[in-house]
Formats: structure tokens, C-alpha cells, sequence
């Protein structure tokens, strides 16, 4: 068994794309649930609509990168105010069973054989991501051991989680955020200041969707291509586990559980294979690794929830909800 | 109340022995047709019509370079060309030969050029239409067989659904593992007949199966969080936490394929104007008989009295000198039998086993609940048979069929936005 290379293939998790797009949808997370108590089990759904809104608008209409990107957050707003006007005045767990159910109204239309012309049903769309990719100004080459388009990925990716980061720092520590903090700790207090706490949530809902989108965008870019079935539910559950490993009312947080959770699995994942290649362990296969993964990724949530459920890095007093 | 336990699984029990259903549809193995045995690699299929029924007679021929192989298929549809050395053949079908009323299928190459990849054997399948395709099907006919086939659905869903509503009503928890709990049902029924037990056995086994499984949650888990105060949307994360790790363990023990459990194909019957699979009458029957009993023990017992107060006021009900916490674990053994029940009949309805399965259905039952009013059983039970039968008509009135669980939970959106406490909910409930 490699040690040296499971280390370093773990440690490259640390900045891959994928973990920047957990990192930002995460981050979505933390303003709807960490700042606004708004419990949005559906990002999932709004990666999704970046993801094929992106797709869509490049493979069907053709159009140039940043209108597709406009189109993206343009229709994951359109999908958060669908999803705020019914249940926004609903206590969380209706709000949870409804985001929940739409992330996968999205899952299922997109997969429909009926719309295989737009959204390739569920071979899903693949090579859309070439205006993005002819912006690179990295020429050919090796930078860190990456080639230039992955060298360019990381860099659009973690750019955009830096840039995102900063703005949700600076939007909760704003009077706006204020208010935001203070509906999670009690909603009819705020609303007896004569704040309209749906304006409020509605906003927060839309923003923290929008990024949302804008991680499914840079989830699919490395891959080329976007599938249904990336976006299930248990997509939101691992965002959970994400945003729970780091801290819910931080905007540090979820970045560095994201930054945690790959580099948990990467490490569990090259530990596991490594012990079942030289027959140490016997009583699994390979198959069954992967998912004991996933086991550990269940179980993690349930123990994070219960005995800290304020996270690596969060308060304690910023739970208002535990 | 033990001793109700007892009864209504002793009940459920001869349903279900009664329901054996002795209709192991075998369907015929296909025998190879003998092949020119000079010859080490065959490109070989089946020609079955669109209604399985085999072809005979029908002549295919394949082509390489100077070699032409030629063949008939048999009595039961099988064909088989040995041809000397791997590559590219062209087979042909001649359609001349095909029997009466019966082409190939629309899209379907022929001749079609086929690439042997690795195995001596290749397999090329042709699939056949009626000579006419548009076949006009009547449509109060298909109005009535999925109204029927939606009622069972709706049924299943409510026993799953009904448990879901109780825990829901004692407890507050939203509990999204409910789904995986209605897998191990299913599962646990697959793996005891793959230990060629009984099928009896391996049914009531399963159902103690999910009550040990409700016990052991709400002993080892959810009672100790209830003691320490923890507010119900960190339960209902830890409830999600919960329903991943278990997916996977079933999914690391079972595999990811579909299986089948015992009698699982059925052909359909006509009972009256109506044609359904024995299997669905059986589950509707079943879970239409289990409802009543559940409905009966809640509205006539003392345990379905303190049930209900429980579910209502826990507070009051304890003050009034009502064992909260052991209602609830009776409530949680039941809900735990009662989710075990509809995934059996579930394996049946879709049908396969799969270690998904009951997260598949879980916003059904969501719906379901949410529709009929959170927290309400016999709400639980209306919403749970809506959503069953709206699912199912949704195909008849032109909605594709791999769109049919998008319409129910739409309607649940919509339900939310004009009464949010549900059909039987109360307003209060409403936060």
C-alpha cells in the first residue's frame, strides 16, 4: 500500500473543482439554513438548474458563455421564487418535505424520455463547456502537475468561491444580514419591528440558490458533461454534511468542510482499496468499499448533529434552532 | 397492548398465508437450437413477437466477405448461425418469412451490420409490432384498470404512510429514514427466502424484521435525543444522516441489482371489467384489511385512545397519567411492521427488490401525508390513496409514464399553497 500516494491523492481533493462546488453549494447552504433557518433540502435542485440552464442555453440556443451563465442564475432565481411563494410562510419541515420534492420534480423532467431533445434524458448533456475553455489564457503546459485546463478550472472555481465567500461575509454582517439573523432567532420579532420577514426570506432564498447554481455550474465544467442522476438527493445530504463538519453560521465553514468531507472520503477510499489490494482485508470488495463510504458519511452527519452540531468552527450561539 | 400487537400481526399473518399465490409463472428456458458445431463462434437471438410469443419458421442470414451462414428459427424462437472466424456480419431477416400480421418493429435495422466484441457468441435481437400499430385502446377501459391499480398503490403507500403520520404525531420527528424502513421490508423478505425458508416464514419474519427495527431506533436513538431536549429539525437531520447510513448498509449487504422475490410474476386476470395482477388484488386486499384493523385500534382501544392523546397534547397526556414513552415505542414497533408491510407489497406493485426502493417512494408518502394534514392517521390514509390514484391516472390522461410521480408531488405543492394544514389538518398545526 502507497501511503505516499493516497496522502497526495487526498491531499489534491483540497482544491479539485469538485470540492469547490460542494464548497459553494455549501456555501448557498449556510445562508438559506445557517443565517436565515430556512431548511432547503433541495440545492441539489438548484445545481441542477445552473447545471442545465447552463447546458440548455449553450447546446440548444447557442448561446456564448456569459449569456449562459446569466441564464443560469436568471432561472435558479425563477426556481427559488417558485419554490418561496408556497412555502415560505410554512414551518421548516413543510419547507424541507417541499424543496426536497422539488429537487426532484427537476430530476425527474430533466430525465424524461419526452424532453430527450433538449435535455438527453438520462444520458444527460455533454460539450457544452468549450466557450469556457477557450477563454483560457493558460497556455499549453504543466503548472503544479495540472494541465492548463485544469490548472484554469481551479483557478475560475476557487476564484469564485473566494469572490462569493467575501460577498456573503459582507452581506450578514450588513444591517440586511442583521435582520436575516435575527428571523432565524425569532421571526415574529422581527416582524413586530415592521420588517417583512417573506421579502427577507424570499431574498435570502434567491441568493443562496444562486449559488447553488453557479456550483453546478463548475461541478459539470471538469466533467463536460451533465447528468440526472449527479443530482439526487443525497447530493443535499453530503452539502449538509459539508456545511455541518464546518460550521453553520460561518461563512469559513462550508468551504472547509467541503475541503474535509473530500479529503474524509479520498482518504477513506485509497486506505480501503489500499488494505483490500494487499489482502489485508478480505471481507469486503471494492464495490462495497465505495459504499461504506457512504455509510461513514451517514453516520458522520448523525454524530455531527448530535454531539456538535455547531461544527468545527461555528458558535454554539449561533444555533438558535438546536 | 402487546397483546393488540399480537393480533394485528397474527392477522397479517394469515392474509399473507392466504395470499401465497400458487401462480409460479415459469416461464420456459430457452434451449439452444442445434448448431453447426464445425464452427466456434455463432451469432444466435430470439424472435419473439410483442406478446413473447416465440416465431418459428422466420429465415436469417449473415454475410461476411464469401461466407454466408443461414438459418431458421425453431419452435421457440431461437435461431443460431455458426460462422468460422470474429468480425463484421451482416444479418439479415428476411421478412418474407415472418408470419402472418407481424413486421419488425419501427427503427428496426435490416439488414444491420454486427461486430463480434470478445465472447464466441453474439446475440442480435429484432423486436417485432403488430402489423397494425395504432391499436385503439378503450378508454373508460384504461380509466377503470388504473383507477383500480391506483387504489392498491394508494393503499400500499398509506401503510407506510399511516406510520409515518403516527410517528410523526407523537413524536413531531419528520422521519426521512421511513423510506429505508420500508426497503428492509422488502429485503428482509428476499433474504430469508433466499435461505429457502418458507414463504410464510420468511413474510412474518421480515415483519418482526421492521418492528425490532422501529424498537431499536426509537430505544437506541431517537428516545435518548428526546430526553436530551433536541429540537426536532436537528432530529430530522440526524433522521437523514440515518437514512443514507442505512441505505448503504443494505446496499453493501444486497448489492445494487433488482431481485425478484417469490411469485413475483403474475399475469393479469379479468375480474369483471377490470384487469389486474393477481398480486395487486392481493395487496389491496391486504392493506385495505390492515388499515381497517389500525383504524378499528385507534378509534375503539385504550391504546388507540392514548395513542390519539398522545399525538394531540403529550403534556396532557402524561399528566393524565398515559405512559408517553411507551406509546411511542408502540407506536414505533407498529410504524416499523406497518413500513415493512407496504415495502413487501411495494417489491410487488413495481415489482423487484432494490436497496432504493423505499427511498424511491418516500416523497410519495411525504405527499401523501402532507396532503391529507401532518400528523393526522386517518388524513394520512386520504392522502396516501389521492396520491396513489393520481399517480396512476396521470398516464391515462396523456402525462408520460416516466413523469407520474412529478404530478403528485406537484399537487402537493399546490395542496401546501391553498390549505397547508392538509385536507384533515388542523390550522394550528401550521407554524
Amino acid at each position: 500500500m502507497d501511503f505516499g500516494f493516497i496522502l497526495a491523492s487526498a491531499a489534491g481533493e483540497i482544491f479539485s473543482p469538485t470540492t469547490a462546488a460542494y464548497a459553494l453549494a455549501a456555501l448557498g447552504l449556510a445562508v438559506h439554513f445557517g443565517y436565515s433557518g430556512l431548511l432547503n433540502f433541495g440545492q441539489a435542485g438548484f445545481m441542477a438548474v445552473g447545471a442545465y440552464g447552463f447546458a440548455i442555453s449553450t447546446l440548444t440556443f447557442g448561446v456564448p458563455f456569459f449569456l449562459g451563465l446569466l441564464i443560469a442564475i436568471i432561472a435558479s432565481s425563477i426556481f427559488a421564487l417558485l419554490l418561496g411563494i408556497p412555502t415560505l410562510r410554512l414551518r421548516a419541515d413543510y419547507l424541507a418535505i417541499v424543496t426536497i420534492a422539488s429537487a426532484e420534480i427537476v430530476r425527474y423532467i430533466v430525465t424524461t424520455n419526452q424532453l430527450t431533445s433538449v435535455t438527453g434524458s438520462a444520458n444527460g448533456l455533454a460539450a457544452f463547456e468549450g466557450g469556457f475553455y477557450s477563454m483560457n489564457p493558460f497556455p499549453e503546459g504543466s503548472y503544479f502537475g495540472m494541465n492548463n485546463r485544469d490548472f484554469f478550472i481551479r483557478i475560475v472555481g476557487w476564484g469564485l468561491v473566494a469572490l462569493c465567500c467575501l460577498l456573503v461575509w459582507l452581506l450578514m454582517r450588513s444591517p440586511w444580514g442583521r435582520v436575516l439573523k435575527g428571523i432565524r432567532e425569532d421571526e415574529n420579532a422581527v416582524r413586530s419591528l415592521g420588517k417583512n420577514v417573506y421579502a427577507y426570506k424570499m431574498q435570502a432564498l434567491i441568493i443562496g440558490g444562486v449559488l447553488g447554481a453557479l456550483a453546478g455550474m463548475i461541478f459539470t465544467l471538469p466533467r463536460g458533461a451533465v447528468q440526472p442522476a449527479n443530482y439526487g438527493t443525497e447530493l443535499t445530504f453530503f452539502l449538509y454534511t459539508c456545511l455541518l463538519l464546518g460550521g453553520l453560521g460561518t461563512v469559513l465553514g462550508p468551504v472547509i468542510g467541503a475541503m474535509i468531507f473530500w479529503v474524509v472520503l479520498s482518504l477513506t477510499q485509497g486506505i480501503l482499496y489500499g488494505l483490500i489490494e494487499s489482502g489485508a482485508v478480505t471481507w469486503l470488495n471494492t464495490v462495497q468499499a465505495g459504499q461504506l463510504r457512504y455509510i461513514l458519511v451517514g453516520v458522520a452527519l448523525m454524530l455531527l448533529m448530535i454531539f456538535r452540531p455547531q461544527g468545527v468552527f461555528g458558535n454554539k450561539k449561533e444555533l438558535a434552532f438546536a | 397492548m402487546l397483546g393488540l400487537l399480537g393480533a394485528i400481526s397474527a392477522s397479517v399473518l394469515a392474509l399473507l398465508l392466504v395470499a401465497a399465490p400458487a401462480t409460479l409463472a415459469a416461464s420456459p428456458s430457452p434451449t439452444p437450437s442445434p448448431s453447426n458445431q464445425t464452427f466456434q463462434n455463432n451469432i444466435s437471438g430470439f424472435l419473439r413477437d410483442d406478446t413473447r410469443a416465440p416465431l418459428a419458421g422466420v429465415t436469417i442470414t449473415a454475410k461476411k466477405d464469401d461466407f454466408t451462414g443461414t438459418a431458421t428459427s425453431t419452435e421457440n424462437g431461437s435461431w443460431n448461425i455458426g460462422v468460422p472466424e470474429q468480425g463484421t456480419y451482416t444479418v439479415e431477416l428476411d421478412e418474407s418469412t415472418l408470419p402472418e400480421g407481424i413486421t419488425l418493429a419501427e427503427g428496426q435495422e435490416n439488414p444491420r451490420d454486427v461486430t463480434f466484441s470478445q465472447t464466441s457468441n453474439l446475440s442480435v435481437i429484432f423486436a417485432f409490432g403488430k402489423g397494425i400499430v395504432v391499436q385503439q385502446q378503450d378508454f373508460g377501459q384504461n380509466l377503470l384498470n388504473r383507477l383500480v391499480a391506483g387504489l392498491s398503490f394508494g393503499l400500499l403507500l398509506a401503510l407506510a404512510s399511516v406510520g409515518l403520520s403516527l410517528i410523526f404525531g407523537t413524536t413531531g420527528l419528520t422521519n426521512f429514514a421511513h423510506g429505508e424502513m420500508v426497503t428492509l421490508g422488502a429485503v428482509l423478505v428476499f433474504a430469508f427466502s433466499a435461505m429457502n425458508l418458507p414463504f410464510w416464514l420468511a413474510i412474518l419474519l421480515a415483519l418482526l424484521g421492521g418492528g425490532l427495527f422501529g424498537y431499536a431506533q426509537d430505544r437506541g436513538l431517537w428516545r435518548p435525543l428526546r430526553r436530551r431536549g433536541t429540537g426536532l429539525v436537528p432530529m430530522m437531520i440526524v433522521s437523514i444522516g440515518l437514512a443514507l447510513a442505512v441505505r448503504y448498509v443494505i446496499q453493501f449487504y444486497f448489492g445494487g441489482a433488482t431481485q425478484q422475490l417469490p411469485f413475483a410474476q403474475s399475469p393479469e386476470i379479468q375480474l369483471g371489467p377490470v384487469s389486474i395482477s393477481p398480486n395487486n388484488l392481493w395487496s389491496l386486499g391486504i392493506s385495505a384489511v390492515v388499515i381497517t384493523i389500525i383504524g378499528i385500534v385507534l378509534l375503539k382501544t385504550r391504546l388507540g385512545k392514548a395513542t390519539r392523546a398522545v399525538a394531540d397534547n403529550p403534556a396532557l397526556a402524561a399528566a393524565s397519567g398515559i405512559d408517553v414513552d411507551s406509546v411511542i415505542r408502540i407506536v414505533w414497533i407498529t410504524g416499523g411492521m406497518l413500513a415493512a408491510l407496504g415495502g413487501i407489497l411495494w417489491a410487488y406493485y413495481r415489482p423487484g427488490v432494490t436497496f432504493d426502493m423505499g427511498s424511491a417512494i418516500l416523497l410519495l408518502i411525504f405527499a401523501g401525508v402532507t396532503l391529507g394534514g401532518l400528523g393526522t392517521v386517518f388524513g394520512a390514509l386520504i392522502g396516501s390513496v389521492i396520491v396513489g390514484i393520481f399517480v396512476e391516472l396521470t398516464t391515462v390522461f396523456g402525462l408520460a409514464a416516466d413523469l407520474k410521480y412529478v404530478g403528485a408531488l406537484f399537487i402537493m405543492i399546490v395542496v401546501l399553497l391553498f390549505r397547508p394544514q392538509g385536507i384533515l389538518g388542523r390550522r394550528e398545526r401550521v407554524g
